[in-house]
């Protein structure tokens, strides 16, 4: 049966172009890949090549036409033993309708499917029960990672940590002291100074199942390797529609340490959690720390731990347990209160604490909620609490546009309108890179008084 | 007298054994079933591609498309060697490495027309394909970053000591990319299983290597880590496949990564929507006709009597056969159900 040559489209855009030129004329004998015309559009040329072997049995549209449509029939190839006469046989209504009739996909632009609607979260888990009498003992926040990575490096061979000086240095910020100890170099790797290549080796070694810690001395570090992250780790299991993905953790301290300046105080909680296929966690209490860490660890999925330099050495009460593990996207209601919610997560916690308790000796009575997971958020409980109080006070350290408390507040808005009392602030880190001055320094992170301010304002409380 | 200690350094000619650049090994000889499975599998891959840039054509395939016309000896002699436990990674010219590591044809064409029966069920596209089943880790479309996924391929195969090597592709453009050299220093500290084939075809989307590149040799960039290097005749398989034999028993045998630059060449733009100004047609028709990598292993098989001229063409037509019936089923495969569009995000 004859061929038919259609006009072809140079990119996924174009709909018409010209027939420039026949290289080729009727009769000539032609194999895939010979060049037979050149088209062009506005953009470029293009030489047309066959794709079957044949003779031109036919050429319909004539060279330097111009807008000819994109399937158009151009040409019809006549295959070995036929002639030009079976054109006319098989190809009477041939002029301009593409053949390939039925195999087309229905192209319907006039309007598009609708969306369908997102899946509804699925409601996670709510804390263990700790058995009375478990013994809570006193733990750095460093010591709760620590344990945390051991406890799931003895329960699983897959599991690994890799970073910079994890190893024989036993961690810059010593979150890894005596790992190599125990688990030895295999599973306890130094690597040069390389994020954006380490990266990518973990998350390739993600790839075949393994179950890698990465450490990034520093989230200010991952910026290098922020491709990888989200690129490689966060869209895998998606573009390979399910077949693999990165069970994996990168950690490490995020945001604000103390006078280093603008390049190595950022927040990265916002950035994360704009990454669909990521989860993001950013715990404030070694509890928490030490059960969101092993539950990260075991999640098949690409997970962003963000620690705190300053909190690493506070204190917390630790259960006593065999395997504390705690629900990564249920946030910790902190304190009960009724007349403001005030969310806030990590480091900014402390900030949220120590205004909270102004206030309750001013006679305002704050609900503090401590997210823990900024990504799957547990909106609900923010929504709950909401509606309770009628009033909202976000609180981070991260900077003020595209804000983890905008993000809540659009939510809460759209959710629990009808419950607000008052407009919702939301209390960031200053629009500005971090300077080095203590003074200014000072001045740019969030302050209790910004909070405590900001919850009389929504109480009207003068 | 910047300038006198400059005319006073040594003006000295790049030692290849010593900075570890190894002569290729002679091209190998291939018994009679090897040279017909080297006609078929590259046969396969050129039909294919050609069939993928007349869909394209059509409307059929959509966003980018990166033919693999012209280099298919390059992936083809290198499979012949692998295990079924080696990896393979690349980047997003990738449709023939996969046809080579098995990969149904039917199921690569209907992802690259986004379908439900794609390998990615319709979400990846033409660069961004999977096979678990296949040890194909993709189809990656940010140029470099599949060296150091790949490199973490063996990273943990050496961690599980299973004895796999994993074989990371990537072009001479991305060559240059920094993550390239971090995963080199890596894989050297760590003596890590792994190849990696750099495919110099000359150009890097539309920039040549004379203008890309400082050092034109790519089988010398691992100089600096120890790394050897062996430039190859990408555009004989015979080459292709000595030369990768002789670089995954250097990887077996637990001494490394080592670098293979192939010589070879596309004869298609850099991806459908590339006209290809920047070289000559002459170029390209001389590669062509004077170095085609299956028109090579046809000559030597009509020559030596290995197989008539109907012989091949029944290859030819069943060929033929299987991509027809990829492009009918490619197009025939329903879209992803809008259901999908969740699904896929976390486990």
């Amino acid at each position: 049966m004859p061929i038919d040559i259609l006009m072809p489209a140079l990119s996924p855009t174009m709909e018409e172009g010209n027939l420039a030129k026949w290289t080729v004329k009727e009769g000539d004998k032609v194999g895939p890949g010979d060049v037979i015309a050149e088209i062009e559009t506005d953009k470029a040329t293009m030489e047309v090549e066959a794709v079957e072997e044949g003779t031109i049995g036919k050429i319909v549209v004539a060279e330097g036409t111009e807008n000819v449509k994109v399937n158009a029939v151009i040409a019809i190839l006549l295959e070995e033993g036929e002639s030009a006469g079976d054109i006319n046989a098989e190809k009477s209504s041939a002029k301009s309708e593409p053949s390939d009739d039925s195999s087309a996909p229905a192209k319907d632009d006039s309007k598009a499917a609708s969306v369908p609607a997102e899946p509804i979260a699925v409601e996670p888990a709510s804390d263990p029960d700790i058995p009375e009498g478990t013994k809570m003992v006193p733990t750095t926040v460093r010591v709760a990672l620590r344990d945390a990575m051991a406890e799931e490096m003895r329960a699983s061979d897959d599991v690994f940590v890799m970073g910079e000086e994890v190893a024989e240095y036993q961690g810059a910020y010593k979150i890894t002291q005596g790992l190599l100890d125990e688990f030895g170099p295999r599973r306890v790797v130094d690597t040069p100074i390389t994020e954006h290549g380490f990266a990518g080796v973990g998350v390739g070694a993600a790839m075949t199942g393994l179950r890698p810690i990465v450490e990034f001395m520093t989230f200010n570090f991952a910026m290098q390797a922020i491709d990888q992250i989200i690129n490689s780790a966060a869209k895998t299991l998606y573009m390979s529609g399910g077949q693999m993905g990165a069970p994996m953790v990168f950690r490490g301290p995020n945001g604000a340490a103390a006078r280093v300046g603008a390049q190595h105080s950022q927040c990265y909680a916002a950035w994360y959690s704009h990454v669909p296929g990521l989860k993001v966690i950013m715990p404030y209490t070694a509890a928490d720390a030490k059960g969101l860490l092993k539950a990260a660890i075991r999640d098949p999925n690409p997970v962003i731990f963000l620690e705190n330099e300053v909190l690493y050495g506070q204190t917390f009460d630790v259960p006593d347990m065999d395997d504390f593990v705690l629900p990564i996207g249920k946030a910790r209601i902190h304190k009960k209160g009724k007349d403001c919610t005030i969310v806030s997560f990590g480091i900014g916690m402390t900030y949220a604490i120590k205004a909270m308790e102004a206030l309750s000796e001013q006679g305002i009575d704050c609900e503090l909620i401590d997210l823990r997971t900024i990504r799957p958020m547990d909106i609900p409980t923010i929504l709950e609490s909401v509606k309770k109080t009628g009033r909202l006070v976000t609180v981070e350290e991260g900077f003020p546009q595209s804000s983890v408390g905008d993000f809540i507040a659009n939510k809460v808005q759209r959710e629990a309108f009808d419950y607000l009392d008052a407009p919702i602030i939301s209390i960031c880190g200053k629009d500005v890179p971090m300077p080095y001055a203590a003074n200014l320094e000072k001045l740019a992170l969030p302050n209790v008084d910004e909070v405590i301010d900001a919850v009389k304002a929504v109480t009207y409380a003068g | 007298m910047a300038a006198r200690a400059r005319k006073s350094a040594p003006k000295k000619a790049v030692d290849h054994a010593l900075l570890g650049s190894i002569p290729a090994p002679e091209p190998a000889k291939l018994s009679k079933d090897e040279e017909l499975k080297a006609y078929r599998d590259m046969l396969l891959i050129r039909r294919f591609e050609e069939k993928a840039g007349q869909l394209y054509g059509m409307g059929q395939i959509g966003g980018f498309c990166h033919l693999y016309i012209g280099q298919e000896a390059v992936v083809t002699g290198i499979q012949m060697n692998m295990n079924d436990g080696d990896q393979m990674i690349t980047a997003y010219r990738d449709h023939g490495h996969m046809l080579a590591m098995g990969m149904e044809s039917r199921g690569v064409m209907a992802e690259l027309t986004g379908r439900s029966d794609g390998y990615s069920r319709g979400k990846g596209g033409s660069m961004h394909m999977f096979s678990r089943e296949k040890n194909f880790y993709g189809g990656h479309g940010i140029v470099g970053a599949q060296v150091s996924l790949g490199t973490g391929l063996a990273f943990a195969n050496k961690y599980r000591d299973n004895g796999n090597v994993s074989v990371s592709f990537c072009g001479d453009g991305a060559a240059n990319q920094g993550q390239v050299y971090e995963s080199f220093n890596m894989a050297a500290l760590w003596k890590l299983p792994t190849i990696y084939v750099i495919e110099n075809n000359r150009y890097a989307m539309g920039t040549s290597t004379k203008r890309h590149a400082a050092q034109l040799d790519f089988s010398m960039r691992g100089v600096s880590f120890g790394i050897p290097g062996i430039q190859v005749d990408g555009m004989d398989v015979r080459a292709v496949k000595s030369a990768s034999e002789y670089a995954l028993n250097h990887c077996r045998n637990g001494d490394g990564p080592i670098i293979l630059e192939m010589m070879t060449y596309r004869y298609r733009g850099h991806s459908m929507s590339d006209p290809a100004k920047y070289r000559t047609k002459d170029e390209v028709q001389k590669m062509r006709s004077e170095q085609d990598p299956i028109e090579q292993v046809k000559q030597r098989i009509i020559a030596e009597k290995l197989a008539t001229e109907d012989d091949l063409k029944v290859i030819d037509k069943e060929i033929r056969e299987i991509v027809v019936d990829a492009a009918e089923f490619a197009q025939n495969s329903p879209e992803p159900d809008v259901s999908e569009l969740y699904t896929d995000i976390l486990l």
